[in-house]
């Protein structure tokens, strides 16, 4: 990992989005980096466009905020388009397969995968999309340690629903492979 | 994967582990964005330490309960935000006549009014110090970091045991929301000061009586053996109303006084590449992380730029403010308003420096570009 | 010229009171002391919180532990001592206008939670402190300086609306019924849950002579004519009611106290400890 990684997850409220970006931070942290998250509140966290904000770094962090998004991550189009402006040059957009990328992004690299449907389809619960969404975004990048990531997962889900988020997790590092 | 003690918390969190680790065993208050999980974290945590939390039916009531509860000798504590501020004033005042000792947290949210509920300010900065009506003292103080919740948190309720007065932890949602890293201390090192209580046996106790070499009265707990009266009329020694204005100059000095003679103790503030900068950057709460940052940009291009944070707001810190100011040519005051403790570094600088100020009342944070570029237009 | 009861429950140096000549703040007073002394209640035990106004000024005179709070609040308060410290005995003193206009949400609140607090309320239909404004128990068609071509609003029954709203233990008796009203403080205070008690006052200085109700006398007459006791009352028909006001024990059930739910809570970790 480079000196500092800005993620922005974004998708629609209630994809567990947040939760996605408090997992990777954790597992940041159980790496010994250092790690903030945030969030966009009020209505839009009900349906609309929302997204979090993760950033991790083997320094201080400061500014609290993405700047420069390294990654955009976007599981709806309205989120997609809502946000993609604020990618890097070299960052990554990585899209649901459902999202039509935008014409003229200045995304380094594009990226679609079916998130989404495998959340609905292979795991049969769309409610593990965000945690199939970080499987695929940590083989993509690789940020963080496999077994933290892991352990991150497992200390935020609900009791009960273990066995269900390691194995979205798993089909997310699947999802992730490049081909 | 390391083994380490370090948690992924955000701000509000940590003030309540704070609350609990400086012995806080009441909260009353009502709920309000962008406060809610100090209020959410209370409920769940004080029961099992055999604390008390109640939501009060309004923040007016939330304000009220806490003082009642810290008569009896708990250490009490309420949070809000902006409106929920606003309505708490009037009993903050009665706290600090009454010197009764209580925490009262405010995550500031954009305003006036609801303003953007969940959009972070720092428009509360003013109101801290004169929400209440009369001349009163206040401690207020602003955290930085997830950390520094936690610490500062632990330190208001210390300098209202100390100082039996109201002290305000003044977040932002910026701090409030944000989740970091953070190794909770062992309780073992931390400095806890409980409040002064007279003996069980003094039976000549006068609730407003400052003892020989004492900062504040001793305060009986209600309960304890002590029947004293306590009242926001101005009040002689024995805590009766009185309408003499001899008393009640004695009375209304010496909350100013307490305070004020002891700004040393209680004033707290960071220095970053302070030693030869010749413009200062002068921030605080969740905007000073864009200061600090934009100061290490700016350093990094060979501009000798300074970072002054107040953690302590007030009292200001007025003698290191006065004194830095003499050697540089230029301060930025960033803050997340129209323009508020500016006014307060105008009065205490007295035109030794130039002032900029950066303020935004957008609803967005202030970017580290935006003060670097202030930062290289004054230099 | 003290007696017993003044000596041991007030604190005589502070008096004599601040209420005018003829207010019947002073003998309702004297009925909560001697339900206290009457109950054998410890001093140290016992807090009594008022808001602001006449009334609130009692709790000064009174050797307990005494807060006098801002205005409307003094249930606020006392929640947050009674939930803090419930060993306590928590009576709160405090007027019409501070209970039921500026302090209406704490009683309410107060009432639906069943807090174990005795709330007396010294009803002088008039805000007497300010000068004799109307308050939200100013009968309709009174006159105060701010209705000065009579009151317009209707007003509250402070009783009803406190038992509506939950309160467990609900009385009224007036300065006339001062023996009443001690046992019913008595009563409130030995109720576990939340007890209101109206004492009807005499407000000679702005509600009586505003009103032209006559001497003090007059308005202590017409509490003892106009008053039916409520075990009276079920006796007597709706026409034989008209015009009277009911005085006693107008509610009395039991409902689970709140410190006691809150100490449930508490218990169960203490088990898992």
């Amino acid at each position: 990992m480079s000196k500092q990684m800005e993620l922005r997850l974004t998708g629609s409220g209630g994809q567990g989005l947040i939760l996605g970006g408090i997992i990777l931070a954790e597992a940041a942290i159980m790496d010994g980096k250092n790690a903030i998250q945030s969030q966009s509140y009020g209505p839009e966290a009900r349906g609309g466009a929302s997204k979090a904000e993760v950033i991790i770094s083997n320094e201080e962090i400061d500014f609290p905020k993405v700047q420069t998004a390294d990654l955009l991550l976007s599981l709806t189009q309205v989120a997609c388009d809502k946000y993609v402006d604020l990618i890097g040059q070299e960052g990554l957009l990585l899209v649901d397969s459902s999202v039509t990328v935008p014409e003229n992004t200045n995304a380094g690299e594009v990226i679609q995968i079916p998130i989404l449907e495998t959340a609905s389809e292979v795991i049969g619960k769309p409610m593990v999309a965000n945690i199939i969404a970080i499987g695929a975004i940590n083989a993509l990048l690789n940020i963080v340690s496999k077994e933290s990531l892991e352990a991150a997962v497992l200390n935020r889900v609900p009791k009960g629903t273990e066995e269900l988020n390691k194995s979205a997790l798993a089909e997310g590092y699947k999802l992730g492979v490049r081909r | 994967m390391k083994k380490n003690n370090i948690k992924l918390m955000q701000g509000n969190e940590a003030c309540v582990e704070g609350a609990l680790a400086a012995g806080m065993r009441f909260y009353g208050g009502y709920p309000i964005t962008p406060s809610t999980e100090i209020a959410e974290g209370s409920a769940q945590k004080l029961p099992k330490v055999g604390g008390k939390f109640i939501q009060m039916e309004d923040e007016i009531a939330g304000m009220a309960a806490t003082i009642g509860a810290a008569l009896t000798g708990v250490k009490a504590m309420t949070a809000t935000s902006g409106p929920g501020f606003s309505l708490k004033q009037e009993n903050i005042g009665y706290a600090a006549i009454a010197e009764i000792p209580c925490v009262i947290v405010n995550v500031q949210r954009h305003g006036p009014s609801t303003g953007l509920p969940t959009s972070p300010s720092q428009g509360d900065v003013m109101q801290a110090k004169w929400g209440t009506h009369g001349d009163h003292p206040v401690i207020a103080i602003s955290p930085s970091s997830v950390k520094e919740a936690f610490d500062l948190t632990v330190r208001c309720f210390n300098l209202a045991e100390k100082y039996r007065t109201p002290v305000i932890l003044l977040l932002d949602e910026i701090v409030g929301h944000m989740r970091e890293g953070i190794a909770i201390p062992d309780p073992s090192e931390l400095e806890i000061i409980d409040r002064k209580k007279p003996s069980k046996d003094d039976k000549n106790y006068l609730a407003y009586k400052v003892e020989e070499g004492e900062i504040v009265p001793a305060m009986a707990g209600f309960g304890d053996g002590h029947r004293y009266h306590v009242t926001g009329l101005v009040h002689d020694e024995s805590g009766f109303p009185t309408n003499s204005n001899e008393i009640a100059d004695v009375l209304c000095t010496r909350i100013m006084k307490k305070v004020e003679d002891h700004v040393d103790d209680i004033v707290a503030y960071e220095e970053f590449h302070m030693e030869d900068a010749e413009v200062v950057v002068l921030s605080y709460g969740g905007t000073a992380r864009s200061a600090k940052s934009a100061v290490k940009k700016a350093r990094e291009k060979g501009l000798k730029v300074g970072m002054f944070r107040p953690i302590t707001i007030w009292p200001f810190p007025e003698k290191q403010v006065k004194e830095f100011a003499k050697n540089v040519k230029g301060i930025i005051v960033a803050e997340l308003n129209y323009g508020q403790l500016v006014l307060e570094v105008e009065r205490v600088v007295k035109g030794s420096a130039d002032i900029f100020h950066i303020g935004k009342v957008d609803g967005e944070i202030i970017t580290p570009n935006e003060i670097l570029s202030k930062i290289e237009e004054v230099i | 010229m003290t007696n017993a009861l003044v000596e041991n429950y007030f604190r005589v140096d502070k008096l004599p009171h601040i209420w005018c000549p003829g207010c019947g703040h002073g003998i309702l007073m004297r009925s909560i002391a001697k339900a206290i002394e009457n109950l054998g209640l410890d001093k140290d035990k016992v807090c009594i919180v008022s808001g602001i106004g006449c009334s609130s000024r009692a709790p000064g005179y009174m050797d307990f532990n005494t807060l006098h709070t801002t205005h409307g609040r003094a249930l606020a308060f006392a929640t947050g001592v009674k939930m803090a410290r419930p060993e306590l005995e928590v009576i709160v003193i405090t007027g019409d206008g501070d209970a039921s206009a500026i302090g209406g949400n704490h009683l309410i609140h107060a009432a639906r939670r069943n807090i174990n607090i005795t709330t007396i309320v010294f009803n002088n239909n008039i805000y007497g402190m300010t000068g004799g404004q109307y308050s939200p128990a100013t009968p309709t068609g009174d006159l105060g300086t701010t209705a000065p071509y009579g009151n317009i609003d209707r007003p509250f029954d402070i009783p009803k609306l406190a038992a509506a709203a939950g309160a467990t233990y609900v009385g009224r008796a007036t300065a006339y019924h001062a023996n009443l009203l001690t046992k019913l403080v008595e009563n409130g205070i030995q109720n576990k849950g939340f007890s209101l008690i109206e004492g009807l006052s005499v407000c000679p200085t702005y509600y009586g002579r505003k009103n032209k109700k006559g001497t003090v006398v007059d308005i202590m007459k017409w509490q003892k004519e106009t008053a039916v006791d409520t075990k009276v009352a079920a006796k007597l028909s709706p026409e034989q009611l008209e015009g009277k006001f009911l005085i006693g024990e107008l509610k009395n059930e039991a409902e689970p106290e709140y410190t006691e739910e809150y100490q449930k809570i508490i218990d169960r970790f203490v088990k898992e400890r």
